[in-house]
Order: C-alpha cells, then sequence, then structure tokens
C-alpha cells in the first residue's frame, strides 16, 4: 500500500492518455461483460428448481423431426413415467418478427398433470381457458409487454404452421394469465403463451397426428437416467427413433441448434481482446519509455529489480482492474436491459466473474513485458541519456 | 587519523564500444576521510562522472578495489548494490530529477518507501528534509511549480532523508544561476559542516570548487589533487 500514491501518481503522469486507454478497457469489458453473461446463460441452462424430474424426449436425429402422437401411449407404459404429455414448436411472434411469442400447444389436462407445481393461474381463468377452444394463457410479463388484456383477441403469427386457409396468423382469445411458482423461472417463461393442441393440431395444414416433442415427469428424480433409456429402448430400431434427456439439458442442446453461440461469442470476445492487448500494450510501453529517467532515479535510490518490475505490473494491473471493474459494473447494471432483449434467456450476475480472472491476465501480458524493460535499464546509460 | 569513508585500489574502468575498448579510468587509487568535502573537477571525458558513479555504486569497476562506507562495491551484485544504495548513500543530480508528477514532500519520501517506517514517520522526516534545506513551505508544490533553486533543494532534502553516509553530486548547479547555485553550495557547506555528512561533488565550476574543503582534478582517466 504504501506505493500506492506513486503508482496512482505515474498512471496520471499523462491524463488524456490514460483516460483514452481506460475508456477503451472499460468498453471492452463492458462488452465482455455482456457477451459472457450471454455464453454464461446459454451453457448453464436454469431448470429450475422443481425441473429435476422431468424428461424430454425428441427425434433422435433432431428436435425439427417430428415424434408419431401414438407414441405417447407406448412412453405412459414405461415404468416410472408418472405422467407424459406433447408440444410442438409454434414460432411464434407478435406483429412483429422482432416480437417473439413464446407460443405453446398444449394438451391442457397431460400438460397441467406434468407441470402441477410449476404455474399460478387463477381457477375461473382454468376453467374460461378448459372450456374455449381458441384460448390462450398467457404470461402475466408477455400480457405486460404487449399491452394486452383479458378478453382480447389476439393475432400470433407462426413461421412454420398454416392453416387450412394458408394464413400463418393464428387469433387467440386471451382468457387468463399465469405467472411462475419458482421465482428463478419467470425470466425463462416471461415470453410464454399457451394454447389448445387440439385446436393446433386441426387448424394447421400439414404434420397432423405427429408432435414435435414429448415431457414426461418421472416418479422417482434418482431414476431419471434408467426411464430415459428405457422410453428410448421401446423405439429402438423404429423409424422414429428417440431422444431422452433431462429438461435441462434439452434447453441447452435445443439452443446449440441455433449455432455454437458459445463459439461466436468468445471469437468476438478474442477479437476485442486481441485489439485491447495491443492497445493497452503499447500504452504501457509507451509510459515505461516515457519514464526512463525516472526509473533510473528509483534504481539509484536503490529501488531493487524486483520492486521495480512490481511497480511496472502494479501499473498494468491497476488500469485493467479500473476499466474492468468499471466495465462489468456497467454490464452489471444493464443486465435487466439485456434480459428483456433476450426473453426466454436467464442471465446471471456469475457470468461477470471470468472478467476479473481476464483482466489480471491482460493486465500481466501487457505490464510484464515493460516491466522486464525497466528492470534490464542501465542506470549510467538512462540518466546519461537525457543530458 | 581520520577514518577513511571512500577507498580506491588501482581501479580501472573500460567500455567497450563497438570493437573499441576505451579505457575511462587506469589505475586510480584514492582516499576520502569521513567528513569530507571533495569536489572533482576536470575536462569533459576526463573520467570524473564515472568515478563518481563508481563511488555512488552506481556501476562496478573492470578491476580494481572499491571499499566505501565499509563495504567491498566490487564484490556485490546487483542486489545487494541497490540495497547498499538505499542505505548508504544520496545522490544529487545536475537535473534534479524529481518526479514530475509527485509533490516535494511525496518525492523526499521516495527513499523512505523503501524501509519499514510508518507512513506518518515517512512524512514527518520528509518535511524535517525539507525544513532542513529551507523549503518547508513548498512541500506540496509540485517540481514545475518549483523554481530550479528550490527543485534543487528539494533533490538534496531527498538525498538526505534516509540519513546516508555520504552524498554524491553530480554537477549540483550545472542547471543553476549563479545566485541559486551559491544557494546550493552554501547549503551542501552547511550539511557537510554541522551535520558531517561526507561529499563528493563533480563540478566544472571553479567557484563551486571553492566550497569544498579539497579539490581533486582528474584528466584523462587519472587524478591529480590540487
Amino acid at each position: 500500500m504504501k506505493f500506492f500514491p506513486l503508482l496512482w501518481a505515474t498512471l496520471w503522469r499523462k491524463k488524456t492518455r490514460t483516460i483514452f486507454t481506460l475508456l477503451s478497457v472499460v468498453v471492452a469489458f463492458l462488452l465482455f461483460g455482456l457477451l459472457e453473461t450471454v455464453d454464461y446463460a446459454f451453457s448453464h441452462p436454469s431448470g429450475g428448481a422443481s425441473g429435476a424430474d422431468r424428461l424430454i424426449t425428441i427425434n433422435k436425429y433432431s428436435i425439427t423431426f417430428s415424434l408419431p402422437y401414438a407414441d405417447v401411449q407406448e412412453i405412459k407404459s414405461v415404468p416410472g413415467v408418472a405422467a407424459v404429455t406433447w408440444l410442438s414448436w409454434f414460432g411464434g411472434y407478435y406483429q412483429e418478427a422482432k416480437n417473439f411469442v413464446f407460443a405453446l400447444p398444449i394438451d391442457t389436462d397431460s400438460y397441467f398433470t406434468v407441470y402441477n407445481d410449476d404455474f399460478v393461474i387463477a381457477d375461473d381463468q382454468m376453467r374460461a381457458f378448459r372450456n374455449t377452444r381458441t384460448g390462450g394463457l398467457a404470461n402475466s410479463a408477455l400480457l405486460k409487454k404487449y399491452g394486452w388484456k383479458i378478453g382480447d383477441k389476439v393475432p400470433v403469427h407462426s413461421t412454420i404452421w398454416t392453416q387450412k386457409d394458408g394464413s400463418l396468423d393464428w387469433t387467440f382469445d386471451i382468457v387468463g394469465v399465469f405467472d411462475t411458482k419458482d421465482p428463478s423461472q419467470a425470466s425463462a417463461q416471461a415470453a410464454t403463451f399457451l394454447f389448445h393442441y387440439e385446436m393446433f393440431d386441426e387448424g394447421r395444414n400439414f404434420g397432423k397426428g405427429n408432435v414435435g416433442w414429448f415431457e414426461e415427469r418421472v416418479a422417482d428424480p434418482a431414476q431419471s437416467a434408467a426411464v430415459s433409456n428405457k422410453i428410448d429402448a421401446l423405439f429402438a430400431n423404429s423409424a422414429n427413433e428417440t431422444k431422452t434427456q433431462p429438461a435441462k439439458d434439452f434447453a441447452l442442446a435445443f439452443i446449440k441448434q441455433l449455432g455454437d453461440i458459445g463459439f461466436v461469442l468468445h471469437a468476438i470476445l478474442g477479437a476485442v481482446f486481441f485489439t485491447l492487448l495491443f492497445l493497452t500494450g503499447n500504452t504501457m510501453m509507451q509510459s515505461v519509455r516515457e519514464r526512463i529517467p525516472e526509473l533510473a532515479v528509483l534504481k539509484t535510490l536503490g529501488f531493487g529489480n524486483g520492486t521495480i518490475l512490481g511497480l511496472v505490473v502494479a501499473e498494468s494491473l491497476l488500469l485493467c482492474g479500473m476499466g474492468a471493474v468499471i466495465g462489468l459494473g456497467l454490464s452489471y447494471v444493464a443486465l435487466p436491459g439485456i434480459k428483456n432483449a433476450l426473453q426466454g434467456v436467464d442471465l446471471s450476475p456469475a457470468g461477470l466473474v471470468p472478467g476479473f480472472g481476464v483482466a489480471v491476465l491482460l493486465a500481466l501480458i501487457v505490464g510484464i513485458p515493460p516491466a522486464v524493460r525497466a528492470v534490464r535499464l542501465n542506470i549510467i546509460d538512462a540518466l546519461a541519456a537525457q543530458h | 587519523m581520520s577514518e577513511t569513508i571512500v577507498s580506491l585500489r588501482n581501479v580501472a574502468k573500460r567500455y567497450t564500444r563497438g570493437k573499441q575498448s576505451v579505457h575511462v579510468l587506469e589505475g586510480l587509487s584514492l582516499d576520502i576521510p569521513k567528513g569530507d568535502f571533495v569536489a572533482l573537477m576536470g575536462p569533459s571525458g576526463s573520467g570524473k562522472t564515472t568515478l563518481l558513479n563508481l563511488i555512488g555504486g552506481l556501476d562496478k569497476p573492470t578491476s580494481g578495489e572499491i571499499t566505501v562506507a565499509g563495504e567491498r562495491l566490487d564484490r556485490l551484485g546487483g542486489g545487494a548494490l541497490s540495497h547498499w544504495r538505499a542505505n548508504h548513500v544520496g545522490f544529487v543530480f545536475q537535473f534534479y530529477n524529481l518526479m514530475p508528477m509527485l509533490s516535494a514532500q511525496r518525492n523526499v519520501e521516495l527513499p523512505l518507501l523503501l524501509t519499514k517506517l510508518p507512513a506518518a514517520k515517512r512524512r514527518a522526516n520528509a518535511l524535517a528534509a525539507l525544513s532542513l534545506v529551507g523549503i518547508a513551505d513548498r512541500a506540496k508544490h509540485k517540481p514545475n511549480e518549483l523554481s530550479g533553486g528550490q527543485a534543487q533543494r528539494v533533490a538534496i532534502a531527498r538525498a538526505l532523508v534516509a540519513d546516508p553516509t555520504l552524498l554524491v553530486c553530480d554537477e549540483p548547479t550545472g542547471d543553476l544561476d549563479r545566485k541559486s547555485a551559491d544557494e546550493v553550495l552554501h547549503l551542501l557547506q552547511m550539511l557537510n559542516r554541522d551535520y558531517g555528512k561526507s561529499i563528493v561533488m563533480v563540478t566544472h565550476d571553479p567557484k563551486a570548487a571553492e566550497f569544498a574543503s579539497r579539490q581533486l582534478h582528474m584528466d584523462k582517466g587519472a587524478l591529480a589533487e590540487a
């Protein structure tokens, strides 16, 4: 700590340069914080506390290949399966493609048997849903986002499913609103809109009798792996082989179908930090080059090589550390906004933690070369050079 | 007989520049008693700064023995030499060599950062050193807010603050006007006379040399007492 005033004063020796370098570091870490948080969310999907007993069965080759509805009876017969339901990807949006709606056709009875503990829905609204063929249940966040009210008729555009008249717009009556019991699932369910599978299957122009995937609740979560194997064994060597996995893994696999998100994000970050490396490295080298006489004086006063090395590296750590704290702090502040933009992705501040490690690594990479140069400095030559 | 603070025996210093070997000092022997104020004079290239650097432990001889404050400097490695400098020598340069971004007080505190003194004690010692050189009222000022004479006084305070045995001054008045130069020289004389500091000063200025108790002349790497 006793060296801090010297370090601090040295860092601000050229204020403008330090401010611009600091801004670069801040922007890089802001970007890092945002992208890494998204990457963290994609690689650590939140299954929720209640998700341990849920399995998902998809076509072995891709979720884009459907499965016959008839399989449901066979899955029900597997020992350990307490309940099973079926769903399909609707690919919905409201008015504009940017207004994503996670519209999900459900079989009401079986769906709420599998998810009996997950949702909070008023009894009268649930009754209205059961009694309304075109009825829809919207998540409260979705309702708020688009200004919908119970009683509204809302068109939801499907990117996949045409109706018999060729239209891609499906109109629903909003009869109820739901929330999740587990607050950690609120963000993941924020865009969800539930409607009747029966109406969907009858109304669509193709794919009748097929489902996108099955979801099961197992009686004993400890037996999930065994039950998964039994379900898949049922359909082995059939025309529609299956792959059954825990709900958590499914979410990850589904996101990965969009592309290797992690690779894309890390590639962007790699480019940013590669540039930052040169920028900060150049600043540090220039800063040390300008201070050669001062460093020579410190050595003359008796500052040893270790102290000189430590001072230059600490200066680099201070610069990168400040930039990282400000940048990651800003990305923390921005998290709620990003959460809104990426509905369904549960962002956690835990994604910011690696940023501090990156800051230290960056500081060492850019700090050590000038520090070594400072250590190798010949006092006589350095003092003579200023004459 | 008074104690010797600097003792050189058959000291040689050669530099290699390209394929050429430059002999700066050859077979130089010298004794400086403790409490002496020696002025080293001579034309440019005579080797006086090289000799000063050897005495101050900034450089090592090619051959010969150098003993300063009881330590054989020619036998010390880089780290030990740094440690020795921190404890035994104070340096004063022609261009003051203060840290431009630090206040006078912080500049004077620099050598004390290598000690285990607490912050309050470091600050108190720095202020005491600034008072000794008569510039305590400028403690909070940065070097660019000081005149040349004031900056050199701060540099002298920095050289003194760790209470070294020896002060090594390289053209301390070379960048000052006559009045400021005389003030600085009076200050060095006072430190030598009243505080018993041994001083070795390189200078081109005969008037500055008159403030010393002994003048040594160098020419072509050899020494001749005045």
